[in-house]
């Protein structure tokens, strides 16, 4: 159906994506690889490395288990209760985690839950004078929970409300009670979707960098990410933070490979067209239902509440002059556009490639391997983690040139690396219909080149494209990782500022400041997000 | 219609053989210039794949594809002299009527003032006369055809294939359109080769007939012969089920 010169151009151009993938990522694992000392066994199982993959791994079944487990009552809840006051603002609110950058997620927390925070008050006013502690392994529980735990409700829910209407007329008509209905519809319809979530949830939280970062600490209380990250910045042992990052990437490529047999989770893009249901009517039910799911409000609002108030006590006037946060807004916003123009550049490309072999009804063998290869990049840029990235880069750069002035290009790349498995979810559905929709006609009445772009291409992809842009933005000014690694006096971008303050004890700038990009990325993500309701 | 067919087929197929996955498909035939020829069939039996191998959506491993005469085997579907309707997606759905029928007259919308005034009448025409402005999404079903059979008419190629074109559709809407499409084909003189599982349809619409089974032409021929014949009793069957 393409003609030739558009399934060449097709495939030059995934070509193209593929090489710059390559050469972002294989390169600094090369040198991770390269720089490897002859025996590797020595510095990587010693008694503090196992101690950090111990915890990394502990920590992260913790955190799966909790945001699962705690997530079911909810889930169940919410699909029972299709005429909940607010529910589709409740479900609004739990894709919130997603795009708020994590740092300020932190700072909510710590807001609520930390030594001088609404609970530990309460608790105290109850006279339990045993306080929360937010720090430590209970901490990165806490965060790991309020981050993932609205994942898994989502995920959940829409497992439950994927079941057609009539099972829940049936199981009505049968008379099935509230453990027959358990036993007989609802797990069953959770259990397709729960090894997935709990994969994803795992792989998030093995590899969680910023949540560690500001809550853990110390030997007891760290993970590979962070202590790379340690090793590379405060005791610049590279040797260390080499045989560290080859640990990380064998262990993401594990959790990957285990993630690749499990069946994808997938939230349903509708929302809020949940089927009646005829159980659970009794005042009990309500009552236990409707308490749920105000618990589980409240401990997503509480955090983001926290930060809200606590933003708009800092002056926020003083905050919005300082040349300071002029000269991070100016280099984040760069850094974002940069590394989402990179994403959409690539993850077209890589799309006019698949496009192009598919259109092949008998592709060779070499062609079928290159659409493999195409399909598989989203998971082989998950394999090499931001920080394990930057590390790999940094050794790279440092013999060669000044890592600073290289900086700003590199937390570009690895954040559009980050942002694009993103991308590529928000593209492919929309680019593949576009081409079930208007592919034969297009070529049947001969329309191609710049008319096609104008005509046909343009007005149905440009909101996609917006839309996968936002999403990628709102990653990259949110992220902490990489400029953890490169960030320096002179490249600071807004979640360094925050960090920084915080770290100089300038508690009430980096609120304000949190409360500033906070808003900023969920705008962004609220965009990302907002085409999928209306479809043409 | 009592003229006798031209000596150059508007289609031939001369041992054109293809093979999609599993399926092998088999086609030599003859399609008369000016007359309607429905392609019918069970399910799976090569309509749609008979239909893609003249508009050049499928590309035949061996044989030759003429139109007029002309070898086509191998053009894209963009450069043969024929105009498609399809069961849905006929209409690019964020373009209005009159620019989705446009892009039929010249692919990049360069549009001369007498263009637009046969944009229009066929508009009218088909019974959308002042629906310029409108939307696919705004239009039914049945509509949304006849701006297709629109875009058809100011096309002006001779050949008009029709893939289930009203399958889509209600029964009652469905006589109507086969209506409209006779009164067409009256007008324009152009040959039709329509792709339907609906017998009724065929005996309505065709002149002549092609009967496909598992990828291989079993009948070819006019109509009367169609619905006479007794060779092969599950054509018997189709015709009695009409």
């Amino acid at each position: 159906m393409l003609s030739a010169g558009q399934v060449r151009r097709g495939l030059a151009a995934g070509g193209a994506s593929l090489a710059v993938i390559g050469v972002l990522v294989g390169l600094p694992t090369g040198a991770l690889l390269g720089l490897a000392p002859a025996s590797p066994a020595a510095p990587l199982f010693d008694a503090y490395t196992l101690n950090l993959l111990r915890f990394t791994l502990l920590q992260a079944a913790l955190s799966t288990f909790l945001s699962v487990v705690l997530a079911l009552p909810v889930a169940l809840a919410l699909a029972r209760r299709s005429a909940f006051v607010g529910r589709i603002w409740i479900i609004r609110l739990m894709a919130v985690p997603m795009g708020l950058p994590v740092l300020i997620g932190a700072l909510g927390l710590i807001g609520i839950f930390g030594r001088q925070g609404l609970v530990n008050r309460l608790l105290a006013m109850v006279g339990v004078d045993q306080p929360v502690n937010i720090y430590g392994l209970s901490g990165i529980l806490l965060a790991h929970v309020f981050f993932n735990l609205p994942l898994a409700c989502r995920l959940m829910l829409a497992g439950l409300e994927r079941l057609p209407a009539e099972d829940w007329r049936l199981a009505a008509s049968l008379g099935l009670g509230r453990l027959s209905l358990l036993r007989h519809v609802e797990l069953p319809a959770l259990a397709r979707v729960l090894p997935g979530a709990a994969g994803l949830i795992f792989m998030l939280c093995a590899t969680s960098f910023t949540l560690v970062l500001v809550l853990g600490g110390g030997p007891a209380a760290t993970t590979l990410e962070v202590a790379i990250y340690q090793s590379l910045r405060f005791d610049f042992d590279p040797a260390r933070a080499i045989a560290l990052s080859l640990l990380q990437i064998a262990l993401t490529g594990l959790v990957l490979t285990l993630l690749s047999r499990l069946p994808p989770a997938e939230a349903s893009r509708g929302e809020g067209r949940a089927p009646r249901r005829f159980d659970g009517q009794g005042p009990a039910g309500r009552l236990a239902d409707a308490l749920v799911i105000l618990l589980a409000t409240l401990f997503l609002l509480l955090p983001l509440g926290s930060v809200v108030m606590a933003g708009l006590r800092a002056d926020l006037l003083r905050l919005v002059a300082l040349p300071a946060f002029h000269q991070a807004l100016f280099t984040s916003l760069a850094i974002a556009l940069a590394a989402g123009l990179l994403a959409l550049l690539l993850a077209c490309g890589i799309l006019a490639a698949q496009a192009a072999i598919a259109d092949r009804r008998h592709p060779s063998r070499l062609l079928a391997a290159f659409g493999r290869l195409l399909s598989a990049v989203s998971s082989l840029v998950l394999l090499v983690p931001p920080v394990v990235l930057g590390t790999g880069w940094f050794l790279l750069v440092r013999p060669h040139a000044d890592v600073t002035r290289a900086a700003p290009l590199l937390i570009a790349a690895i954040n559009m690396l980050m942002a694009l498995p993103f991308v590529m979810r928000v593209l492919a559905p929309a680019f593949e219909s576009h081409r079930l929709r208007t592919g034969r006609l297009a070529a049947s009445l001969k329309i191609t080149g710049l008319a096609r772009l104008r005509l046909i291409d343009a007005p149905v992809l440009t909101r996609p494209l917006l839309m996968a842009l936002s999403f990628a933005m709102a990653l990259s000014l949110g992220d902490l990782g990489a400029v953890a690694l490169f960030g320096s006096q002179d490249l600071v971008t807004l979640p360094w500022l925050v960090y920084s303050r915080l770290g100089s004890y300038r508690t009430q700038d980096a609120d304000g400041l949190a409360l500033l990009l906070g808003l900023l990325c969920l705008a962004l993500t609220a965009l990302g997000t907002a085409g999928h309701r209306r479809e043409p | 219609m009592s003229l006798p067919p031209p000596a150059t087929p508007a289609v031939e197929l001369e041992g054109v053989r293809l093979t999609l996955g599993k399926a092998c498909f088999s086609f030599d035939c003859r399609i008369a210039t000016g007359r309607i020829t429905a392609v019918t069939g069970p399910s799976g039996s090569g309509k749609s794949t008979l239909l893609n191998l003249i508009a050049g959506f499928e590309t035949p491993d061996a044989g030759r594809v003429r139109l007029a005469g002309a070898d086509v085997t191998g053009h894209p579907p963009g450069a043969r002299p024929l105009s498609l309707v399809f069961q849905d997606n006929n209409l690019f759905a964020h373009l209005d009527l009159f620019t989705n029928i446009g892009l039929g007259v010249h692919p990049s919308l360069k549009l001369s003032g007498p263009d637009r005034e046969r944009i229009s009448a066929a508009l009218r025409r088909v019974g959308l006369a002042g629906y310029e402005r409108r939307r696919p999404g705004t239009l039914s079903g049945g509509e949304r055809q006849r701006a297709a059979f629109a875009r058809a008419l100011v096309r002006r190629q001779p050949l008009l294939l029709l893939d289930e074109p009203f399958a889509a559709l209600d029964p009652a809407l469905r006589q109507a359109m086969a209506a409209l499409l006779a009164e067409l084909h009256r007008e324009t003189g152009a040959s039709i080769v329509l792709v339907t599982h609906d017998p009724g349809e065929v005996i309505r619409l065709a002149d002549d007939v092609i009967y496909l089974e598992e990828g291989r032409i079993l009948f070819q021929g006019d109509k009367q012969a169609f619905c006479a014949q007794t060779a092969h009793p599950e054509i018997s069957k189709f015709v009695a089920s009409s």
